[in-house]
């Protein structure tokens, strides 16, 4: 055999080889499955699971299959980073998916970003998240987008003059929607009558309810997770308290209208999606999400879905060579390309600004609907 | 304001106390700190709910439900740890970290079985009465939860004083050993016990579920955490300390939360504390070196 022909079976045999080995993208998947946090994560694996099934039953991303590596993460920091060290370096994932957590994604962040993987959170909303780097991706929506409309457009339709605030102050999450509603009522100059807090696991507000009560405001604030959100509702409608309410991002659920069914009507909540958006693709996810789960899905099943699709175009533009950091590099430069209509509507990218002069990854660029509740539903506000 | 308040007071306290009932008693008489009250009393609230949603049975059938439901489950646990813990006559802080394991894994399989997501009483189930004087407002519910905790905590009382298996279990928990010799069945009362905890418990389970309306695999914990507070408060496995108990962390919480800052609940609440048992170490009701039940 001569040289040139010996040279050229090696190439055809490691072609061969990275053509198996390319067969499959494998993409890890680091959520809370169990613990506290597990009630968004658990929507959220499913959500990416939905999205590989139906991506993978259309013949996959340029012919290769989907393969997500599931890890429970706990929604502790800890874990995050133990989940993406063993995903990054043992199963060698192209990209991670997640954490849940924004506490989460601040510590595991910068694993990531070392190693020059993707982490993609889905749920992670806290400001400064992308700051970790330029290999962090959110498609989740920041609350200070969100919020200075909803304020705004609740404050018009209603004739507010004061509010009052209430928030849980040891969640990263509901803390950071208080402290951008906190600046947006600066802002607006509007007067706050009081602010209550509450913990993680709060079940009574109606001490606070009570004090709010007799502080006679026109609208309430609230920076809280649905399920607590729905109940600081009903207390408060069981306490007498009758004014509106008005929402951080966490109200968006379908539970909302399960616990507080009419008390909370008249609600103003904005956000980047809702189970009633008309858009073909979110009425498709809707949809497929309930056969295959049996349960209505929440906002973060719908970003984890759009999440997946948007990485999938992003694979599409990739060509696989094999070569895991230079794949995982070219997914990196693919990621910020892409713009899709999904469950939550149009999405694109837009880079965080720099901080400290190092590059900074990448924000959603969505605009927020705004909703109001009627009749136990979402409805889009359009004015009246 | 201060009225109402106080009415909230009144409901949280009363129920802090109903969950330290069953977690008192068991420590009375078994002297083991049984960790896994908060997860027998999740398992309550399941029962019951699964009774309400796929049995479709009426409140009062759910209610009962549960008080068996947690119940055998209080009887399994003491069946398959406690017991053979005091076979061995294991220390103290043994049973104690065996029934955080039990937590642990009735907590893991209940979000198997159950689900992570937060589960509600359908709404036709709610008692919707409502007394309303002026600006204060009681819900049925609410006056239900703290008469269920007065009276049951009457009854276990009663029971303790005045009946056969009363004065036993006081025999028991003066000293097992003595009990056994005077041929009091000690294993049987200890599963008695076992099994009215863990009824308590889930009855408790139930109560609280409606009326904050929301039961998840995770809803023990913090009550849990609660009732310790509530137990070496009033006096441990002291039946009247945990109502007082209660009741005393339930309105320092809420007059703190309504008057001094909605940040310093705990704090207060957890600072008095402190400050009692720098006073009384042994709790409001507790006596120094002797069992009670």
């Amino acid at each position: 055999m001569n040289r040139v022909s010996k040279h050229f079976s090696l190439a055809l045999a490691g072609l061969l080889a990275v053509t198996a080995v390319a067969g499959d993208l494998k993409i890890g998947v680091a959520e809370a499955l169990t613990g506290g946090a597990a009630q968004y994560g658990v929507p959220i694996r499913n959500g990416f699971q939905l999205a590989a099934d139906e991506i993978n039953a259309k013949g996959g991303v340029n012919g290769n299959k989907l393969v997500l590596v599931i890890e429970d993460e706990q929604g502790k920091k800890e874990e995050a980073i133990n989940v993406f060290k063993k995903l990054i370096f043992q199963d060698k994932v192209l990209m991670i998916f997640g954490p849940t957590l924004s506490n989460s994604m601040f510590a595991a962040g910068p694993v990531a970003n070392a190693a020059k993987v993707v982490a993609f959170g889905t749920s992670n909303t806290a400001n400064g998240i992308t700051e970790v780097g330029p290999y962090v991706f959110r498609n989740s929506v920041m609350e200070s987008d969100v919020l200075p409309v909803t304020v705004s457009t609740a404050v018009k339709h209603y004739k507010i003059k004061k509010v009052a605030v209430i928030y849980g102050n040891d969640d990263a999450f509901t803390k950071s929607g208080y402290d951008v509603f906190k600046k947006v009522l600066e802002d607006q100059k509007i007067p706050v009558t009081t602010t209550e807090t509450y913990v993680k696991g709060d079940v009574d507000f109606k001490a606070q309810l009570t004090k709010i009560k007799a502080t006679n405001p026109d609208a309430i604030i609230c920076s809280g997770l649905a399920e607590e959100a729905a109940n600081i509702i009903v207390q408060a409608r069981g306490l007498g308290l009758k004014v509106p309410f008005i929402g951080g991002n966490g109200f968006n659920s379908p539970k909302m209208f399960e616990v507080s069914k009419t008390a909370g009507e008249g609600t103003f909540v904005g956000s980047p999606w809702a189970n009633t958006n008309p858009n073909a693709a979110n009425q498709h996810f809707v949809a497929a999400y309930k056969a295959k789960y049996g349960s209505d899905p929440n906002q973060f099943a719908a970003q984890a879905y759009d999440a997946m699709t948007i990485a999938a175009a992003a694979l599409k533009t990739v060509k696989i060579t094999g070569n895991l950091p230079a794949d995982r590099q070219a997914l990196q430069e693919a990621l910020p390309k892409v713009s899709i209509t999904g469950a939550t509507g149009p999405f694109k990218f837009r880079q965080a600004a720099p901080k400290d002069g190092k590059p900074s990854g990448y924000d959603a660029d969505q605009k927020p609907f705004i909703y109001v509740i009627r009749d136990g539903k979402f409805v889009l506000f359009t004015g009246k | 304001m201060l009225e109402q308040q106080l009415i909230n007071a009144l409901t949280l306290g009363s129920v802090y106390a109903l969950f330290a009932l069953g977690f008192t008693l068991v420590f009375g008489v078994l002297e083991v700190i049984n960790l896994s009250h908060g997860a027998v009393f999740m398992v309550g609230a399941y029962a019951a709910m699964t009774a309400v949603t796929r049995f479709h049975a009426p409140l009062g059938v759910a209610i009962l439900a549960a008080l068996v439901v947690s119940g055998l489950l209080g009887l399994t646990i003491d069946a398959l740890i406690l017991r053979r813990l005091r076979a061995r006559k294991a220390p103290h802080l043994i049973p104690m970290i065996a029934t955080l394991g039990v937590t642990t894994m009735v907590t893991s399989a209940a979000q198997g079985l159950f689900g992570v997501e937060v589960q509600r009483f359908p709404e036709a189930m709610l008692p919707t009465g409502e007394f309303v004087f002026g600006e204060v407002h009681l819900r049925t519910l609410e006056l239900g939860i703290v008469a269920v905790a007065f009276l049951l905590m009457a009854l276990l009382f009663g029971v303790m004083r005045y009946t056969r298996q009363g004065r036993a279990l006081r025999a028991i928990a003066e000293s097992p050993k003595a009990a056994a010799l005077l041929g009091i069945n000690v294993e049987g009362l200890f599963m008695l016990t076992s099994f009215s905890a863990a009824a308590l418990g889930g009855v408790a389970g139930v109560l609280i579920g409606l009326d904050f309306n929301a039961v998840t695999p995770m809803m023990g914990a913090p009550i849990l955490h609660k009732g310790i507070a509530v137990v070496i408060l009033g006096g441990m496995g002291d039946i009247r300390g945990a109502l007082f108990g209660g009741l005393f962390l339930g309105f320092a919480e809420v007059l703190s939360k309504a008057y001094l800052s909605s940040q310093m609940g705990d704090a207060v609440a957890f600072g008095l504390l402190f400050l009692i048992l720098l006073v009384r170490p042994v709790g409001l009701f507790g006596r120094v070196l002797e069992r009670k039940a």
